[in-house]
């Protein structure tokens, strides 16, 4: 299936057993907005939080945003009927959490279709993130990456992973750093967009900033936030430079004259330009837009 | 019946009042007679002290009979405990059927307000709004008159023209002296400016100061001068300090209230008339102080200093002042005890008489000169009308306060509003009460977007000026969907036919009445 851009600078996690929020959240700069089933709804209110996440997203779905829904544990009691309310519900994707395996993917992604198909949703349209929370998972980056056309993205859960490495959660994060470099090697392998772990404390706004900056300088697409107040700080790390923007419009010059002039290959500066750097050069444009900088030719005001 | 320019049915009687309807935010011409007052020569005391023991003497010295007015100023808030105890001393007297025309009616719990209308203290009330406990009951039906609600700048307009007459002004101030130099500025419990009693010293009949800070004579600063004062009363405490308004308001941290300000702040710098020398109201309130804030931030950043700040002033608009970057505060009110003290200490934070701020029907009030204003409100409908009195349950909520005036006066006025609040729209196709009329705003911020008003008389270049920006700009019909699409749409509020409100504008016609709330 042809790759769209999809901008992932900031995903925004709404529990789903808070409606005022989940009518609030619409309204923030987030790029993808996250109904969550999991950790932030009590056992209590699972199923009422399951519904809520079907109707809103079936019926009043934010205009301009990913939307996804992260469903319970691959093997808590809440699975499979939180995977059929959340693949009804026609979200961009599912985010499963705590992923180990290339087997569970695939396994996740067979139900999945058996859904779409009942449902009469085009199979293979819901797209997968894939949380990594544990060591294993880590071990494992590489094959869950690869592992069905479905996983458009793989994100780090550092809270959960630290724990299951008996490690000590901090701000600099030194103990997450490997975990980091794993998931974003995994991820330029598969070619899909790796997003950065959440940082909690939302009254830290220069400990964000920090943070926010080592995920752009590792190469993150993105980072997770747990809080509206983080996500116009995040947005705008995530911004290209210029000298990004103007390699980005080469790269879709020499692209589309390529087209023009069928040809099968294109180069620039001596280097093959082939699929993934396309869509990146188009993620760039995609963000300096979102980012509200406008891009013209002579004459334009790029203030 | 009549139906007035804001689409309003209007009895033409109400009682013995004669109902003017609106005609127009600017139509009507002012009364042609000299101003009214009932301020007479006097002559003083030779004791040299005005200064009574306790409030019934007080109210004795001031002749104060049946059926008469009596006035007091709001700008004690929810800490004031003047008006409690002037009442409670005049009830003790027995003196019934008093007009009860304070500036504004805030929440005050003890006593009950409701409780001396009951015993028939009091029988009409005329202010700028009456909530809680008062304003509820009023609703269900509690008076047989009804209350006029006026904005801030008509109460002296209304007083200047003859239509309320002050028999006995009972002013609170937190310092004063024994011959009746008087402010609140200063002392224990110092509410800041005292503008909105000015006119009530100027007209009364009598005027009594009523402190518990009395100072070495000569009172300074004067804001209320000797020569305007009868009696001096000392009681032992006029308000609960914390309450008045204790340290700076701490910033909002919601982030759907910052969102509304950000977006409030980037709409005013925006625009062609953010530029050196230009005026901003923007008031209490959390969003308000945020993009204060906000503002604040942009006029730094693009080095652009404010000629002057109008209104209720708070701790970060002296801030403001203090960093240079406004060169005056006219000062009508003050919202915490650092924006009270800061007249004493400060050349150029003034305060300022309402009638000045706010008049319509005057040389000129401040309001004539102010670019920008930033306002609040419970419902907006999709004509840009307000309502800033009632609430979605028939319930009393706000009172008019300077709205409609801002509105009227400013070049562009902003109202900053949640397109939700709980489960009520706050976007509506027909405000229940219309407050201030739609064609006086120009644009409403919400988190879903920016409307701006096509019949405002600034809109084409206000909306120049903003498709320059990324600034998200709807349809005001877009946010009443976004808004009835989370909400639904609420049940109408049944009334029955007897008016209990009188909706006044800033020219004395009538732009509203509030009927009572069928139980």
């Amino acid at each position: 299936m042809e790759r769209k851009v999809t901008l992932k600078r900031t995903s925004l996690y709404v529990s789903c057993a808070n409606p005022a929020n989940m009518n609030q959240a619409v309204f923030y700069n987030e790029d993808c907005l996250v109904y969550d089933l999991e950790d932030s709804v009590p056992p209590a209110e699972k199923d009422a939080a399951r519904l809520l996440a079907y109707h809103t997203v079936r019926y009043h779905r934010p205009e301009g945003k990913y939307v996804l829904i992260r469903v319970n544990g691959i093997y808590s009691e809440f699975f499979e009927d939180d995977l059929e309310a959340a693949v009804r519900a026609r979200p961009d994707a599912l985010r499963i959490p705590k992923v180990e395996s290339a087997a569970e993917v695939r396994m996740v992604s067979e139900k999945i279709g058996k859904i779409e198909t009942a449902a009469g949703i085009e199979v293979g349209s819901t797209e997968l993130w894939c949380n990594i929370e544990s060591y294993l998972g880590v071990l494992r980056a590489e094959e869950i990456a690869k592992a069905d056309p479905r996983v458009v993205a793989l994100a780090l859960g550092a809270e959960d992973f630290t724990a299951s490495m008996k490690a000590t959660r901090t701000k600099k994060g030194i103990e997450i750093l490997y975990a980091r470099n794993a998931i974003l090697l995994a991820c330029r392998n598969a070619g899909i967009d790796a997003l950065d772990a959440v940082f909690s404390d939302i009254n830290d706004e220069e400990g964000l900033r920090e943070d926010t900056m080592l995920a752009k300088n590792l190469g993150f697409d993105g980072k997770t936030v747990v809080h509206p107040c983080q996500i116009d700080i995040v947005n705008s790390y995530f911004t290209p430079s210029e000298k990004e923007i103007r390699y980005a419009l080469r790269v879709l010059a020499v692209v589309e004259e390529g087209r023009k002039m069928n040809k099968g290959a294109v180069t620039l500066d001596g280097s093959m330009i082939d699929k993934p750097m396309e869509l990146r050069a188009r993620t760039t444009l995609a963000q300096a837009a979102a980012a509200g900088i406008k891009i013209g030719g002579l004459g334009s005001d790029n203030k | 019946m009549i139906i007035n320019k804001a689409g309003r049915e209007l009895p033409d009687k109400i009682g013995n009042y004669i109902v003017k309807p609106y005609q127009g935010p600017w139509d009507v011409e002012p009364c042609n007679k000299p101003v009214y007052s009932n301020r007479k020569p006097s002559v003083t005391p030779r004791t040299g002290s005005k200064v009574v023991k306790t409030l019934k003497e007080a109210v004795l010295a001031s002749g104060l009979r049946d059926g008469m007015t009596i006035s007091f100023h709001h700008c004690f808030r929810e800490g004031d405990q003047i008006i409690g105890q002037v009442l409670t001393a005049i009830r003790e007297l027995g003196i019934k059927n008093l007009k009860f025309a304070p500036s504004a009616v805030v929440n005050i719990k003890e006593p009950s307000l409701v409780d001396f209308v009951r015993d028939g203290t009091i029988t009409s009330i005329e202010a700028s709004g009456i909530r809680g406990e008062l304003g509820d009951s009023v609703m269900k039906g509690l008076m047989d008159v009804p209350v006029i609600l006026r904005p801030h700048g008509a109460r002296p307009r209304a007083i200047e023209a003859g239509e309320l007459s002050i028999d006995v002004a009972f002013i609170g101030a937190s310092a004063a002296d024994e011959y009746g130099n008087a402010t609140g500025q200063i002392g224990p419990n110092a509410c800041g400016s005292l503008g909105y009693s000015f006119i009530d010293a100027t007209t009364a009949d009598k005027v009594v100061i009523v402190t518990d800070y009395l100072v070495d004579f000569p009172c300074v600063p004067v804001s209320i001068s000797q020569q305007y004062v009868d009696i001096v009363a000392v009681v032992d405490k006029i308000g609960d300090s914390a309450k008045i308004g204790a340290g700076a308001a701490r910033m909002t941290r919601n982030p759907r209230d910052l969102l509304i300000a950000e977006r409030s702040a980037a709409l005013i710098a925006a625009s062609r008339l953010f530029r050196n020398g230009f005026s901003f109201q923007t008031g209490a309130g959390a969003i308000s102080i945020a993009c204060t804030n906000y503002l604040a931030r942009r006029m730094e950043e693009k080095d652009i200093k404010a000629s002057f700040a109008l209104g209720g002033m708070t701790a970060n608009i002296v801030d403001m002042y203090r960093k240079g970057q406004v060169r005056v505060l006219e000062c009508s009110q003050s919202f915490d005890s650092v924006a009270a003290r800061a007249m004493a200490e400060e050349t150029n934070i003034i305060e300022i008489d309402n009638a000045l701020y706010s008049n319509p029907h005057s040389k000129g009030s401040l309001l004539d000169k102010l670019n920008f204003g930033v306002l609040g409100a419970l419902e907006v409908d999709t004509d840009f009308n307000i309502n800033i009195l009632t609430g979605s349950g028939g319930e009393m909520l706000g009172g008019l306060g300077g709205g409609p005036d801002v509105a009227a006066g400013a070049n562009i006025s902003i109202l900053t509003i949640p397109i939700v609040r709980g489960r009520t729209p706050s976007v509506v196709k027909n405000v229940f009460t219309l407050c201030t009329p739609g064609e006086t705003i120009a644009a409403v911020v919400t988190e879903a977007g920016i409307a701006l008003n096509p019949k405002h008389k600034y809109y084409d270049e206000l909306k120049e000026d903003l498709e320059k920006t990324n600034l998200k700009i709807v349809t005001i019909e877009k946010l009443r969907q976004i808004a009835e699409s989370m909400t639904g749409v609420p049940k109408p509020i049944e009334c029955t036919d007897k008016v209990v409100c009188i909706v006044e504008y800033r020219d004395g016609t009538v732009i509203d009445v509030i009927r009572q709330i069928k139980q």
